[in-house]
């Protein structure tokens, strides 16, 4: 503690750094001190409500779990070997950071729209993005796959190679080396990546507005009720949506400290 | 317990980009305790890999008793690998370490059990078995890295370093142990290391190694007494090693014997050992000397070897000890090869391994 204030330079940099700190709390306390918890509690039991946060939750937790099935085989692969154009494949993951959000959702409009050549190829097995919920997925997993497949990349990236190899040395096939090496000793890293996309999707607005705007996710709800019945009618959405992903994040942060703890 | 292999390596050729390996031609008998010596970046590490199959070679051939094994992957090669800072599972414990090979066989419980106990005692972990490998010193990683390789009961041993990471008491031991091993075992050995009197104290024979390239094997005698080019005599350095028998002596020394000469040396060791002094730990004199100095011989110059500011003389005692003095301690003795002269050293100078 006493490090923090050693010199007067650390004394500006820690009321510099405050300031922000304070710009991040400052709201989110405000809003969440705001409702009652008899309003809140009302809010939850709004049959709307508890749909759209139903909807938020499952659309996201869907799109992390295909993000999962082909994001860490590609994060191994990114970990493990040097290939032509590698630059390009880890330049194209992280483009979902930088792009709009909102242009993501246009992008994927005139990709799976109705008369599209994917949308009206998924339409045949029934599926459609427009207006629904598998466009509430795609949109969420575009928007934060990146996060698990970093992650789940520098969790194996953090694992020595030479323990596959002793793996395989005893008699352990590629296949078995990575589930009973690799993968259990990069999940704490995968799981913050799943946690991490999975809390990123469902705060997603941009994409999914443009997409679907039914059904209504959280996010799209919350700015529905502003747009139509003000900032009062819409603040207990605001800090149950708030509180969740606080709860989700709080428990982001106690995994990865678990994982300092392994490692000391 | 399985028949130890044979290895050949035939024309071998690896390109890692980093590291490469430029026409390797080896030949290690069953049974046998073969060292790879070379310094630091010759390729030591990617010769074993690609011998353990970890690396597929551009060119060239690996067999394993007679049977061309360069296309087969390393878990049906039957190869243990022990790595210089043993590599162990950190998400496992040391039970579960040493069982990893042995689980992916169709093996019932109870004989995993038996197998994992029987290679502990042996290695004498069998205390540590329920500890994490974190909690474990240098030394006790490494020997339940051996253990998990030697579990297997695998047809060749590959060690990568083995003793390098550890302090210089375990180290010691560590190669006792390994000495004791291959005695008991009998399995055919691999070991790399930058050592030379680690290759000298352990290997059958030596493949010196430098720039991706073997460029001597033999005996650890040839290599040292008859170095095949400047590069070896360089790497291994002008040295007296000696093999003799360590018994124990009088006021705490111990004795050295070797061809009816008796070197007081200071050790733990007793039985047959090597002793190295270096050649600038040794005096030379014209009369016998008075000195704290415990070992003092007399034998005559045989030669005389001007390397610019240094001098090696060589003594026949016998055998040959290599002395080095300056310009100015030769002008100033007037030394000549034929006079007969007294050469003196401690018994802390030797080195006993």
């Amino acid at each position: 503690m006493r490090a923090l204030f050693a010199d007067k330079m650390r004394v500006l940099f820690v009321v510099l750094g405050s300031l922000l700190i304070l710009f991040i709390a400052w709201p989110l306390l405000r809003t969440i001190t705001a409702s009652s918890p008899t309003l809140l509690w009302q809010t939850l039991l709004e049959e709307e409500v508890r749909g759209s946060i139903g909807l938020t939750f499952y659309a996201s937790l869907i799109a992390t779990i295909i993000a999962f099935t082909c994001g860490v085989p590609l994060a191994y692969l990114l970990a493990r070997v040097d290939f032509p154009g590698k630059w390009l494949v880890e330049g194209i993951i992280d483009v979902p950071i930088v792009v709009p959000h909102s242009a993501v959702g246009i992008a994927l409009l005139m990709t799976f729209g109705r008369r599209t050549l994917l949308g009206q190829a998924f339409g045949l097995f029934g599926l459609r993005f427009v207006s629904a919920a598998p466009g509430i997925v795609i949109a969420m997993l575009f928007v934060s796959l990146s996060f698990l497949v970093n992650a789940a990349r520098e969790g194996f990236e953090a694992v020595d190679p030479r323990l596959e190899r002793v793996a395989r040395t005893l008699g352990a096939s590629p296949w078995r080396a990575f589930w009973s090496v690799s993968f259990p000793l990069a999940w704490r890293s995968i799981l913050s990546g799943l946690i991490l996309m999975w809390a990123r999707g469902l705060s997603e607005f941009g994409a999914v507005v443009i997409l679907a705007y039914h059904p209504m996710v959280a996010p799209v709800l919350l700015y529905e009720r502003f747009e139509s019945f003000g900032l009062r009618y819409s603040r207990p959405v605001a800090t149950l949506m708030i509180l969740i992903c606080l709860v989700t994040f709080v428990a982001l942060r106690v995994t990865t400290a678990g994982r300092k703890e392994d490692k000391a | 317990m399985k028949s130890s292999g044979s290895v050949q390596v035939r024309d071998l050729w690896v390109d890692l980009g980093e590291f490469h390996l430029r026409q390797i031609n080896l030949d290690v008998a069953a049974g046998e305790y073969f060292v790879v010596l070379g310094p630091t970046g010759a390729g030591k590490t990617v010769l074993l890999e690609a011998v353990a199959g970890l690396h597929q070679p551009c060119k060239g051939r690996i067999m394993l008793d007679g049977r061309d094994v360069t296309n087969v992957p390393p878990e049906r090669r039957s190869i243990g690998f022990v790595y210089q800072d043993y590599v162990l599972f950190p998400h496992l414990g040391v039970a579960e370490n040493i069982a990893f090979g042995l689980k992916l066989t169709k093996m019932d419980r109870a004989t995993i059990e038996e197998r994992v106990s029987g290679i502990s005692q042996l290695l004498t972990i069998d205390h540590l078995l329920h500890r994490r490998p974190g909690t474990l010193s240098g030394g006790e990683q490494q020997r339940v890295a051996l253990a998990r390789a030697l579990v297997v009961e695998p047809r060749l041993l590959l060690l990568d370093e083995p003793l390098s990471a550890l302090d210089p008491e375990m180290r010691e031991g560590l190669q006792r142990e390994l000495e004791r091993l291959h005695r008991e075992l009998g399995t055919t050995t691999i070991h790399v290391t930058h050592d030379f009197e680690e290759a000298v104290a352990l290997g059958d024979r030596i493949a010196v190694v430098n720039g991706g390239r073997v460029v001597q094997v033999g005996s650890p005698e040839e290599i040292f007494r008859r170095p095949g080019s400047e590069f070896v005599a360089r790497f291994v350095g002008v040295r007296n090693i000696f093999r003799g028998e360590i018994r124990p002596g009088d006021n705490g020394y111990k004795v050295l014997f070797l061809d009816g000469m008796e070197i007081a040396v200071v050790t733990g060791l007793t039985g047959q050992a090597h002793g190295s002094i270096r050649p600038e730990e040794i005096v030379i004199s014209r009369e016998p000397l008075r000195s704290s100095a415990r070992n003092s011989f007399r034998g005559r110059i045989v030669n005389i070897a001007d390397r610019g500011m240094l001098i090696y003389v060589t003594v026949h005692v016998p055998p040959d000890f290599t002395c080095m003095i300056t310009r100015r301690s030769l002008e100033e003795m007037e030394l000549r090869e034929g006079l007969e002269v007294y050469i003196v050293f401690k018994a802390s100078a030797v080195h006993v391994f």
